[in-house]
């Protein structure tokens, strides 16, 4: 192996290039990940399963290098996915007891592109069920550690993508984020994360919990990796009507970290509330970066983004509600072994009250709720009529700037068990990432900083419906002005 | 109609559920709950509706619904049927089968 490689620092990116220029193997490097769970994991959670084909994966692009043919944008990257995506003949539990033992007849089509760019899927990662948490607490096969402090969460949902992340048990994740589920882990884990606009990448083959918001997208350890992964998996795709005919820019390559003159709106209602004073030292010095380099800082107004969770939850819970009413134990998933004498509803419910956790009964409940006659109107339909206002507002705020400033989450990484009990509490953290998903607009957490304790802060961009572009520079000049963030690890590693 | 604790509030929302109301929205949702979870989530989804009273404030007249965040062409294919993967891949993660058919509890 090279000695100029670190594959415990190296990003995607350097992978890529050290496996195509054969200074290391995709075997070598899918081994070295593999080690890596087998110590680590253990202390940190991350892992659903594990994929026993991944040195098989790496030994095909090994040999397609070797016979002089094209391995791929992601030639040998060994990534961890969410286990919310469905993956051909490996376990797909989506963290819940409900698809315990589920073995998808088939691959979602972000897994499909990974796999056809030359990646390798290391394993499936832990997540709140279903996606439905901001903790990796709600899990089936239990919480997720922070690699960075053992004793605080990750965040979630995408938790166990993050964390694989963070410890270095992978160099890159696909995560899916339906109100801020790869923002917020970013964020708490030092990592870049990125949600794509609504309709950038196909949903099909990823487990649904709120169709008109959910998308997924890259975790990793700089700008050009999100970048880069997000190249391989977007586009239209025939089986996911909602995903957009539109053409998918070769954005690692396109990359600039030139901000000169580009006008980065800051929400004032975002700033005008009280907020942690690591979040909001992390925050400024952000912005003061940007403005160092010749960005022109803004201030925008979004006065209805105060009503986001609310509106988020309402919608989110309803069309939950719809999708997870497949899981009625008949075709697949968890069937009760009471069924003994007991008609087809008992059965039904039995089923579905045994294989659901907590969080995920107490929002097909919410979500029941909103949507029944009655209170059809006063909750799903005045949702759905605030949604629109708020995505209004967003465009109107567009006009006036390029990319959306903002903290990620109101706090850093919170203690395991602080907030478990109180989900109100936990609900109300989503204030600064769930518009993004309402609006169906990218959005995106850089690392910009730590704690007084040490935990990592990132900070949020949003872009334009399908302007990636400008985020991800925005992002990049970040991460080059904010180099000393870079720098620091995790204390699991 | 679903039977709530408190009378509603003037803009229509209800800002509490009781335990009947509870049952009532776990048998919509075939959801057999404990006696334990049924308190707890009255309780906790009664706090959550009551932080979600705020958006009654909001004039949304005649503002129409958004269902889903971009604008979309509908695209339509050819109604044609395609040859799925095997089978037996999807039968297998059936909970109970006979032979080549899902097994289920008696219905009639």
């Amino acid at each position: 192996m090279s000695n100029s490689l670190n594959l415990d620092q190296a990003t995607c990116s350097e992978i890529r290039d050290a496996v195509r220029g054969k200074k290391v193997s995709a075997v070598e490097v899918t081994n070295h990940f593999q080690s890596r769970v087998k110590t680590l994991d253990p202390k940190i959670n991350a892992f659903v399963s594990i994929n026993e084909k991944a040195e098989e994966a790496a030994k095909a692009v090994d040999e397609k290098i070797a016979r002089g043919e094209d391995p791929g944008i992601l030639a040998g990257i060994p990534m961890a996915v969410k286990d919310l995506l469905c993956t051909k003949g490996l376990k797909t539990t989506a963290s819940s007891k409900m698809l315990a033992n589920f073995i998808p007849p088939y691959s979602a089509t972000v897994v499909k592109r990974l796999e056809a760019a030359g990646a390798v899927t290391l394993g499936k990662t832990s997540l709140d069920e279903f996606a439905m948490g901001s903790s990796n607490e709600n899990a089936a096969t239990g919480p997720v550690r922070n690699p960075w402090n053992p004793e605080y969460v990750p965040g979630g949902s995408s938790g166990g993508s993050a964390a694989a992340i963070a410890a270095r048990m992978a160099p890159g994740a696909i995560g899916t984020d339906t109100g801020g589920s790869i923002r917020q882990p970013a964020s708490f884990c030092g990592l870049f994360g990125m949600k794509p606009t609504y309709g950038r990448v196909s949903r099909y083959g990823i487990i649904a919990f709120a169709s008109s918001l959910d998308q997924a997208g890259p975790m990793a350890l700089s700008t050009k990796d999100c970048a880069l992964i997000l190249e391989a998996i977007s586009g239209s795709c025939e089986f996911d009507s909602t995903s957009a005919s539109i053409e998918v820019p070769k954005w690692s390559e396109i990359l600039t970290d030139d901000v000169k003159g580009l006008r980065i709106g800051l929400p004032k209602e975002y700033f005008a509330e009280s907020m942690d004073a690591d979040v909001e030292r992390v925050t400024q010095e952000a912005i003061a970066a940007l403005k160092d380099r010749g960005a022109e800082i803004v201030e925008v107004s979004l006065p209805l983004v105060k009503h986001a969770v609310p509106v988020y939850y309402l919608v989110a819970t309803s069309e939950a509600s719809s999708n997870l009413a497949r899981y009625d134990g008949m075709r697949y998933g968890h069937r009760t072994a009471d069924a003994a004498g007991a008609d087809l509803d008992e059965v039904y419910s039995r089923s579905r009250g045994e294989g659901f956790g907590s969080e995920v009964k107490r929002r097909i409940m919410l979500g029941t709720y909103a949507l029944s006659s009655g209170y059809y109107d006063a909750f799903y339909q005045k949702a759905s009529q605030v949604r629109r206002l708020i995505r209004n507002e967003f465009l109107q705020a567009f006009e006036s700037c390029d990319v959306i400033l903002s903290p990620v989450s109101t706090t850093p990484a919170f203690k395991v068990g602080e907030r478990i009990n109180d989900p109100l509490q936990m609900y109300l953290n989503d204030i600064f990432t769930t518009s993004t998903n309402l609006a169906g607009l990218p959005g995106m957490s850089v690392p910009a900083g730590y704690s007084a304790s040490g935990l990592p802060i990132g900070v949020q961009l949003m872009g334009r419906h399908f302007d990636e572009a400008r985020m991800f520079n925005v992002s990049l000049a970040l991460e080059n002005a904010l180099g000393a963030v870079k720098a620091r690890r995790p204390h699991v590693i | 109609m679903i039977n709530n604790g408190k009378k509603s509030t003037s803009t229509g929302a209800a800002a509490t559920l009781d335990v009947k109301a509870v049952e009532k929205v776990a048998e919509l949702s075939r959801l057999q709950l404990s006696q334990n979870e049924i308190e707890t989530i009255a309780g906790q989804l009664s706090a959550v509706l009551q932080s979600f009273e705020q958006l009654q404030a909001v004039d949304t007249n005649g503002v129409e619904p958004l269902v889903t965040p971009t604008e979309l062409s509908v695209r339509f294919r050819e109604d044609v049927a395609v040859k799925v993967e095997d089978v037996e891949l999807f039968l297998a993660n059936a909970p109970a089968r006979s032979g080549r058919l899902f097994k289920v509890p008696p219905v009639v």
